[in-house]
């Protein structure tokens, strides 16, 4: 049983947005590669080149569809597919961190991050039943459990330029779907994104106080009726030479640009 | 309990050496970090113009590349039968001797008897340079199996099309439309600017059977039936016209729209100086086109009876045939839906427009105070463009863009250096073959008439694929999907060596990948020879091509090489800038391996090829590198723009700089030179743009065009298949030419011809982000995303058939069957399957195991796919390609699905090949530093 910090001085995390991210998998794999060369044991593989290839990922991405329910209005709503990248959520109330039985799982009082301290981690796997997210996973090759540091080898890095003080996974998104920062500052970007955009918790009947917020994809298919745009389309001829002679017309009324 | 003390400091690498990445084709900007003078960390480079610090998953698996146990380690001299993978490694100067010994004697009789075809090869410049140096008209990149008909139908329409030669405005475009399959080119560019986009809250249509990607953030999906594309653009296009929501101001001043088409002939009207004819709407006269001054009337008939394009077009498009109702069920999208999207083009292109002041001045002399912004920009790549309609379809979407004068204006379509260049600033294909000498010119090009065509005095084609025929006149990127079969076929002629790089011929790059195999085993029965009897492959990996090769060249990986990403090839520029870039040996190889361009540097001067000797006989590239630095196109113009001159202080032009690579290393891998103010938009017509091209050695003089909306060179073939000139299509094309060349964009059903009244669902393949034009797919980590690839199948055919996920299906196409496992999507067009391409792999290829899970339950659609189409009873069998570009079908595919008791692997098996690299480790945990 390990004690959670009664509080944070700061609550670093990540904003995901949901309406941007385009499932390319990105951040999976440059999240693999730092944390491969830098802290803790190197993620490693098992068969990597074997029959069935498995690996540990701190942070993967699921693609789910989702078929919106029929309204009056749209009987037949278009199939939506959704890219979820997931990976620990650095919750304030981590089951994770209660559930060590040796005090490797902890939660940093100066920024809320939950690290694993891997010389302490027996590699019992209780933290990882007891996170309801499954972003915990153990180390097959050093039997240690591995989870996101959100990159705390780097985000206070003074060997990196100060732009790149950033998780390698924020860093690297094509989309820009990804965004850190400290939610406990109300102005900070992350805040802000939050508020203005509606994030979300994960699972928030969990208990778990998830950091981490997801922003929901905005709605989808709402483009208005034809009717709402026809004056867009209101025909100025019916016909070839109907055409022609509009065509006329709208000449000589071409302002003349130029000097 | 106290917390750890972390090392929150700890040192990231001992160096960042910078170079552009090759994990696919986008040429993003990488920092690889070295530590102990190995590989520990891939990152973007934020300085770079392509990708400006982002990276994708290929990009940061690049590590997993450099050590991968497929790589090839020396050259390989094949020693059992062919497709048997028995190899045994030689030293690179028997591999040599066999090659010229293979080579030479070629040269010294016939050259065309080399066929010398380069995949997926970003150094086309130099590939094209060799091959035109040894002689053999026979050269092409996989451009023809890819997407030539985007690139031709937008040079031929507007003097480039997407990715390469342009994107959209990301900065101003307020709606964004992506027309087909396309997560692929522009990989990172493209991401980019959807989260661009989307921040500022512009919209985002997405027109794609399958619901994935980057239609799955779209804000409005279109799951159009494949296929049908070419028809809902231009139902929009009757649409618009018929409301008058087109940019007359932009019509009559940068396109042909008022061009006078002679009534005759269909070709355009032409004063004596060869200048097109308008009629000017002050005089009333015919004018030439650049007269200073002239208003060109859209309205106004010639007195004898010439109508302008326009009028033209007006016929076409304003018919019934093309309004919404017409087209809703072919296209499967409801006739108000298309309607409404046509409007919303409407009203963002002209309601939300807006003047960017920027003053300006045309070429006809007049200054313009302001741009007007049109902020609809469109995006496409090979899902609309790898169909039998796809030029015409292609050329659809050029159109329709310009109709609303999106292209060049703000917040549209903007082109990026060398681009624009209309056709008639390429080359003309050459293909005169002398023994012993360099063929007359560059192969590739762009034909403006029949006169143009590659034909013999007999009539037969001088190219072994057949490119530039009346089967294909447009091929501007040659047909390598049709090499390997004509050449076993011996028509138009036998060859004696096929030279093939990063091309895997005999697995995911061919149509039809059973028979090509069969294709490269065949022995001639009267010589015992194989039918194609010497086949030299380069390749960095195992890939399953090796073991169809006599003789193997090694190609290192790309951080063990140079390579320059050239403006005489394709470059890497943006809409503001002109760039350049590097790759560089960031690592040295620890096998007995050299770049392919390096090895043709030696080979060339063996062979005494006149570009790759000196006066005296001696090697004139001592590599690649050497050959980039010191290699002249023409006087002043080499392969790279950057720090040019004796002392590096030139731009675009200027002498060779013997410290040239090292200043790009200094800089970071890359080269860039902004477009000066006031010319960055509008770039056809602007003086500024046109004559900083020509200060840059874009263009050697300023030459401002008319957009074409009717692209007068397809009248000319169309003519001559009507009976007019002295060269004249053989009897059995003539109708095919004439309905096909048609000088504006119509749409044709592919469907009938692939049967689809008894194989009535498409099937398609996307390229997965992670995988796109990837050579690899083997990586360690980019196998765990996508190491699997079911056939996608929408709810309704899973119903109908009874399946469930995991469940297995027989899918029957006119050519074939194979037997996979399905998987239910419902996102996805409900006439439609697909799956990921080239997953699938052969046992015993890329190091893999044999059991590996790509082998047992990965697939190809590729055995469906026939490179010719189901016979019509007509005598003839005809391509499976565009009978413009004979750009390869790959997605008129036609098939039937019914459930079938699991296999124990995916079916049609083939037996393991040889490994000549052997087996990956077990275990990976590759942590360089301490």
């Amino acid at each position: 049983m390990t004690q959670l910090p009664t509080s944070t001085q700061k609550k670093l995390g990540l904003v995901i947005d949901l309406d941007t991210c385009v499932g390319c998998h990105a951040c999976v794999i440059s999240c693999k590669g730092w944390n491969t060369e830098n802290y803790g044991a190197p993620l490693s593989d098992q068969e990597p080149y074997g029959a069935n290839p498995s690996g540990t990922f701190l942070n993967r991405v699921h693609s789910y569809e989702v078929t919106p329910l029929a309204t009056s209005a749209k009987p037949h709503p278009a199939a939506q597919t959704i890219h979820f990248p997931k990976s620990c959520l650095h919750c304030e109330d981590a089951p994770c961190v209660t559930v060590c039985p040796t005090g490797a799982s902890y939660k940093r009082e100066e920024d809320g991050i939950v690290l694993v301290n891997e010389t302490d981690c027996i590699g019992c796997g209780l933290c990882a039943w007891a996170c309801p997210y499954g972003a915990r996973e153990l180390d097959q090759d050093e039997g240690v459990m591995k989870k996101c540091t959100l990159c705390v080898d780097r985000i206070y890095n003074e060997n990196l330029p100060e732009e790149d003080r950033e998780p390698a996974c924020v860093r690297t998104c094509p989309a820009g779907a990804r965004h850190f920062g400290d939610f406990a500052d109300p102005d900070s970007n992350v805040s802000r994104l939050t508020a203005e955009r509606g994030g979300i918790d994960l699972m928030p009947e969990q208990g778990t106080r998830p950091v981490n917020q997801y922003l929901p994809p905005r709605p989808k298919d709402e483009l208005p009726e034809f009717d709402v745009l026809a004056p867009y389309l209101e025909p100025v001829a019916d016909n070839p030479g109907g055409f022609i002679g509009w065509l006329d017309r709208a000449l000589d009324k071409l302002p003349s640009k130029g000097a | 309990m106290a917390q750890p003390t972390l090392e929150l400091s700890p040192k990231v690498s001992d160096e960042i050496r910078k170079t552009t990445c090759y994990m696919c084709a986008c040429r993003c900007g990488i920092n690889v970090h070295m530590k102990g003078g190995k590989v520990a960390y891939i990152e973007g480079n934020r300085d770079h113009p392509v990708n400006q610090g982002v990276l994708c998953a290929k990009g940061s698996a690049g590590i997993m590349q450099v050590n991968a146990p497929s790589r090839l380690r020396a050259p390989l001299k094949r020693v059992g039968p062919r497709g048997s993978g028995e190899f045994e490694e030689i030293s690179w100067d028997e591999a040599y001797q066999i090659a010229e010994g293979w080579l030479r004697p070629i040269r010294e009789t016939d050259p065309s008897k080399l066929a010398f075809f380069t995949g997926r090869d970003q150094s086309q410049s130099f590939t094209s340079f060799w091959a035109q140096n040894f002689g053999t008209p026979n050269y092409a990149a996989h451009g023809g199996f890819c997407s030539v008909n985007m690139a031709a139908a937008g040079i031929y329409t507007m003097g480039g099309a997407f990715w390469e030669f342009g994107q959209p405005d990301w900065d101003h475009t307020k709606l964004f439309m992506l027309f087909g399959v396309a997560e692929d080119h522009d990989s990172n560019p493209i991401k980019m600017g959807l989260g661009k986009i989307k921040a500022k809250g512009a919209k985002v249509i997405g027109v794609n059977p399958i619901r994935s990607g980057y239609n799955a953030v779209a804000d409005e999906w279109v799951g159009i039936t494949p296929g049908t594309d070419g028809l809902f653009i231009l139902a929009m296009v009757h649409c618009l016209m018929k409301a008058g929501k087109i940019d007359l101001d932009y019509l009559a001043r940068w396109t042909n729209a008022p061009v006078l088409v002679d009534k005759e002939t269909g070709l355009l009207l032409r004063d004596k100086d060869g200048k097109e004819l308008v009629i000017d709407r002050k005089t009333g006269k015919p004018t030439a086109f650049d007269t200073q001054g002239v208003q060109p009337d859209l309205s106004a008939t010639h007195k004898d009876g010439h109508k302008p394009v326009l009028h033209h077009m007006a016929e076409r498009y304003l018919s019934d045939d093309y309004a919404p109702e017409a087209v809703a069920e072919r296209c499967g999208i409801p006739a108000d839906k298309i309607r409404a999207i046509a409007a919303e083009l409407a009203r963002v292109a002209f309601e939300e427009s807006f003047e960017l002041p920027i003053t300006w001045t045309d070429f006809r002399g007049e200054t313009h105070s302001s741009m007007t912004a049109r902020p609809v920009s469109m995006h496409a790549m090979r899902g609309i463009s790898a169909h039998a309609n796809g030029f015409q379809t292609c050329r659809a979407l050029h159109v329709l863009q310009i109709l609303l004068g999106t292209v060049e204006a703000p917040g549209g379509f903007r082109f990026k250096p060398p681009y624009p260049k209309p056709a008639t600033a390429h080359p003309k294909p050459h293909v005169k073959v002398t023994a012993n000498s360099p063929l007359n010119g560059p192969h590739l090009g762009f034909v403006h008439g029949p006169e143009d065509l590659a034909l013999k005095e007999d009539g037969t084609p001088v190219r072994i694929d057949k490119a530039y025929t009346w089967e294909n006149p447009m091929s501007a990127h040659g047909l390598m999907h049709m090499v390997i079969s004509n050449a076993h076929a011996g028509y138009p002629y036998r060859i004696d060596t096929l030279f093939m790089y990063m091309a895997n011929m005999s697995w995911n790059s061919s149509m039809n990948t059973g028979g090509v195999m069969q294709m490269l085993t065949d022995k001639d029965p009267e010589t015992g020879d194989y039918v194609i009897p010497h086949i030299i492959y380069s390749d960095a990996y195992s890939s399953e091509m090796v073991a169809y090769a006599d003789l193997i060249l090694p190609d290192t990986t790309y951080l063990e090489r140079h390579d320059c990403i050239s403006l005489l090839d394709r470059p890497i520029c943006e809409a503001d800038a002109a760039a350049d870039a590097i790759r560089w040996p960031v690592i040295e190889p620890d096998r007995d391996v050299k770049g392919f361009q390096s090895a043709l540097c030696d080979l060339g001067a063996r062979l005494g090829l006149p570009g790759f000797t000196n006066e005296d006989g001696s090697q004139k590239y001592a590599d690649y590198g050497d050959y980039i630095t010191n290699h002249l196109r023409r006087p002043g113009i080499g392969p790279l723009a950057g720090w040019r001159g004796g002392n590096g202080d030139q731009t675009g032009r200027g002498d060779p700089n013997p410290k040239q690579l090292q200043r790009y290393i200094d800089n970071g891998g890359f080269f860039v030179s902004h477009i000066p103010d006031g010319a960055q938009y509008m770039k056809p017509w602007n003086s500024a743009y046109q004559d900083w091209a020509v200060s840059m050695g874009l263009y050697d003089a300023p030459q401002p065009y008319l957009f074409s909306l009717y692209v007068e060179p397809m009248q000319k073939f169309r003519r001559a298949a009507e009976g007019h000139g002295e060269i004249q299509p053989p009897d059995h094309l003539r109708a095919r030419v004439a309905e096909n060349m048609d000088p504006l964009p119509f749409w044709s059903d592919p469907a009938p011809a692939n049967l689809v009244d008894d194989y009535p669902i498409t099937a398609l393949t996307q390229r997965p982000m992670a995988m796109y034009h990837s050579w690899g797919t083997q990586n360690a980590w980019l196998r765990q995303l996508h190491g699997h690839n079911p056939l996608y199948m929408p709810t309704k055919l899973m119903r109908e058939n009874g399946l469930e996920d995991g469940d297995w299906a027989k899918v029957t196409s006119p050519h074939g069957t194979i037997t996979v496992p399905v998987m239910e999507m419902a996102a996805l067009n409900e006439n439609t399957v697909w799956t990921w391409n080239a997953i699938g792999k052969r046992k015993g290829a890329w190091a893999l195991d044999e059991g590996a899970v790509e082998a047992k339950k990965g697939f190809l659609l590729n055995h469906l796919i026939h490179e010719l189409l189901p016979p019509k009873g007509d005598g003839h069998r005809w391509t499976n390609s565009d009978p413009i570009t004979g750009q390869a079908a790959w997605f008129d595919l036609k098939v039937r699905v019914e459930k079938a008791p699991a296999p124990t692997e995916s079916q049609p098996a083939y037996p393991p090949i040889k490994s000549p690299v052997g087996k990956g480790p077990k275990d990976l945990a590759w942590k360089v530093g301490q």
